[in-house]
């Protein structure tokens, strides 16, 4: 049998694929032993060889079994997709050990070592994450600082927001635009009373109590409904002919991008009292929502306008020619397709503009971000910031991710051949 | 017959170059008028102008009886009376054909939805096509596209047609499906302002032929005569070249 080291060839495929499979299993075993059971097989080689055995074994093995059309359709599938050149080889290992490596720790603090039971931080012995933090806190993590006894408003206000959207998923076509026209002009309404009550016997909850997860939900919903018709008028505006319309427009639309949110909110917070006579008050709330849903709309406004340019002259000239005035030619011909196209940029600004609803935190509102800033600082649960932070993490993930699906689903659904 | 277009002295500048100069035309009822020429002879934006989807800058131009100037208020009112056909089609790519050529009926002139698509069914099957009613435009060959504008623009009831180079982006086998159309409608009455470079149809139907070059009416005739006996030189080079 003649074995050339160097050159691995079809005649004797099977030897090499032995060689070299079993020199990439030893690679393994090294680093699965190091990572699982914190004992180095290669303990008796210099320190830092004994460190890289597992890259240089693997490196070998495959560089072995790296043979161009084997035959064999699971080998050369490795080949193409992770092994194609010594190079790749090099990655595909560097990733799987350090998929091997980190996976198991990170698994450990997330579940294995957490600690579940408990009230309090002292409950927390082992040494993985306190998820008692986050029970103990879950409530104010939803509810801000409403009063307990209240909460149910905020559940029954969420709780009838959910059954109308679904109501709008399975009615028939006909009913369903009632269903929407009462989610975006009655319903905002009804909602933001029963959460603020002061009428029918409810009791008045000041805004500075909302808090937590409801409230970037309230937020969240608001700038997204209001902003997203502001932008499109402002768009529309870049566009006219009119001097006085385009430059207003472009104006506000350059000033707004120009500053930063936190800037603007803090402004909404300070200075915008100053301007408003003795004697009136308009809600924080309100001014942070007015604040960061024009802000929003300034984005937004470029987005869609991205959309007006993409399309043909001719649909605009199409539209005249059978008679259709300014705005009948936008809402029937320009924006549905406009908009149909911007969809992916659409959801990137709404999706920033949940993300940017921690930032209410500098007018004294503490939304799921802030309450969790609130929990770390407190004297019995110091050193929780991580558990905090990694939970509010997940939540806003989650958020995003099902938006994020939804738009892609929006995308497919409005789809028609050009 | 009376007068329904009228053209006196129209000028027309893109910034200092001048696309029409001193155009002076008047189309009857009823009147069918090819217009060819070579190309940037302003072929397209002299009837572009005659519903204002350009400008004119000096002159006058009146449809059925009224003047179009930045200052008409009806300008959409005598949109709808002018029908118009691309070169490219301009289907809306977000609608059915039936909603193509439903969406301006029930809009701009309030029709109700039901009489709207009775009406679209009509001239869908006038031009060959109401088996593919339902379909988005994107599903249709380009002929069968065409067709549906020309469909689309009846559906508004015109008084006159302008088509902008209709066959210009078919395929050869496609263009004789829309012309056949055309013709159809030629026969029916309609008033028509043609650009194209389709001399067949032009003997076939066109009252009477304009040749333009560079921004001028060259030569106006009789379609018999225009073809037979053309008096400018002009005019003599260009037949022989696409004849």
């Amino acid at each position: 049998m003649n074995l050339s080291i160097l050159k691995s060839d079809k005649k004797n495929l099977n030897s090499f694929i032995a060689i070299g499979g079993t020199l990439i299993l030893i690679g393994f075993i090294d680093i699965i032993f190091s990572s699982f059971f914190s004992t180095n097989i290669t303990a008796f080689l210099p320190d830092k060889i004994s460190y890289l055995t597992p890259l240089l074994f693997g490196l070998f093995g495959l560089y072995l079994i790296r043979i161009e059309f084997s035959g064999n359709k699971l080998l050369d599938k490795v080949n193409t997709n992770f092994n194609s050149s010594n190079f790749n080889a090099l990655l595909t290992l560097l990733v799987i050990f350090a998929l091997i490596k980190y996976i198991p720790p990170l698994l450990n603090w997330f579940v294995f070592d957490a600690n579940f039971a408990g009230n309090t931080k002292e409950d927390c012995t082992s040494g993985g994450a306190c998820w008692v933090f986050i029970k103990v806190w879950l409530n104010r993590f939803v509810y801000g600082l409403y009063p307990d006894t209240e909460q149910w408003r905020i559940n029954t206000a969420f709780l009838t927001l959910f059954l109308l959207v679904g109501a709008s998923f399975f009615v028939p076509q006909r009913y369903k635009k009632y269903i929407i026209i009462f989610l975006l002009f009655v319903y905002p309404i009804i909602g933001l009373k029963l959460i603020s009550g002061g009428d029918f016997g409810l009791k008045y909850v000041e805004t500075g109590a909302w808090g937590g997860l409801s409230l970037t939900f309230i937020v969240s919903a608001f700038a997204l409904i209001l902003c997203f018709p502001i932008g499109t008028i402002l768009a529309l505006g870049r566009r006219s002919k009119l001097p006085a319309i385009r430059y207003t427009s472009i104006g506000f639309i350059e000033l707004w991008r120009g500053v930063p949110l936190i800037t603007v909110l803090f402004m909404s917070a300070v200075m915008f009292p100053m301007f408003l006579p003795d004697g009136t008050y308009v809600d924080k709330l309100i001014r942070v929502l007015i604040a960061i849903t024009l802000f929003e709309a300034a984005y937004m406004a470029e987005v869609v306008r991205g959309g007006l340019q993409a399309l043909p002259k001719g649909q605009y000239e199409a539209a005249k020619s059978l008679g259709m005035g300014y705005w009948r030619m936008h809402f029937l011909i320009i924006l549905p397709q406009a908009l149909k196209l911007v969809i992916p940029g659409i959801a990137n600004t709404f999706l920033a503009l949940v993300k940017d609803t921690p930032l209410i935190f500098v007018v004294g509102l503490l939304e799921l971000a802030g309450m969790v800033n609130l929990a770390k600082t407190n004297p019995k649960w110091l050193g929780m910031a991580m558990e905090g932070y990694v939970f509010a993490g997940l939540v806003f993930w989650v958020i995003c991710y099902v938006m994020s699906r939804y738009s892609q689903n929006l995308e497919k659904k409005l789809k028609t051949e050009r | 017959m009376s007068k329904i277009i009228e053209l006196k002295n129209v000028n027309k500048w893109f910034d200092k170059f001048q696309a029409l100069k001193d155009i002076n035309l008047e189309v009857n009822q009823q009147e069918k008028i090819v217009i060819c020429g070579p190309s940037g002879s302003g072929k397209s934006t002299l009837i572009r102008c005659i519903n204002r989807l350009e400008e004119h800058q000096d002159g006058q131009i009146i449809v059925d009886g009224k003047e179009i100037s930045e200052n008409t208020k009806d300008l959409e009112k005598i949109r709808a009376e002018v029908g118009m056909v691309f070169q490219q089609f301009n289907l809306f790519p977000h609608l059915s054909i039936l909603d193509n050529c439903t969406l301006a009926p029930i809009w701009v002139k309030k029709m109700p939805k039901k009489d709207a698509e009775a009406l679209a069914m009509k001239n869908l099957e006038r031009v060959q096509i109401a088996d593919q009613a339902k379909k988005f435009p994107g599903q249709l060959s380009g002929g069968q596209q065409q067709r549906s504008a020309l469909a689309r623009a009846l559906c508004m009831e015109p008084k006159i047609m302008l088509f902008d180079e209709p066959t210009s982006a078919l395929d050869p086998e496609m263009i004789k499906e829309v012309l056949d159309a055309m013709v159809d409608l030629a026969k029916a009455g309609m008033t028509m302002i043609v650009v194209t470079h389709e001399m067949g149809f032009a003997k076939e139907v066109a009252d009477n032929m304009i040749f333009m070059d560079e921004g001028k009416i060259v030569e106006k005739a009789k379609t018999k005569e225009f073809f037979e006996n053309p008096k400018s030189d002009r005019t003599k080079l260009f037949l022989s070249q696409i004849l």
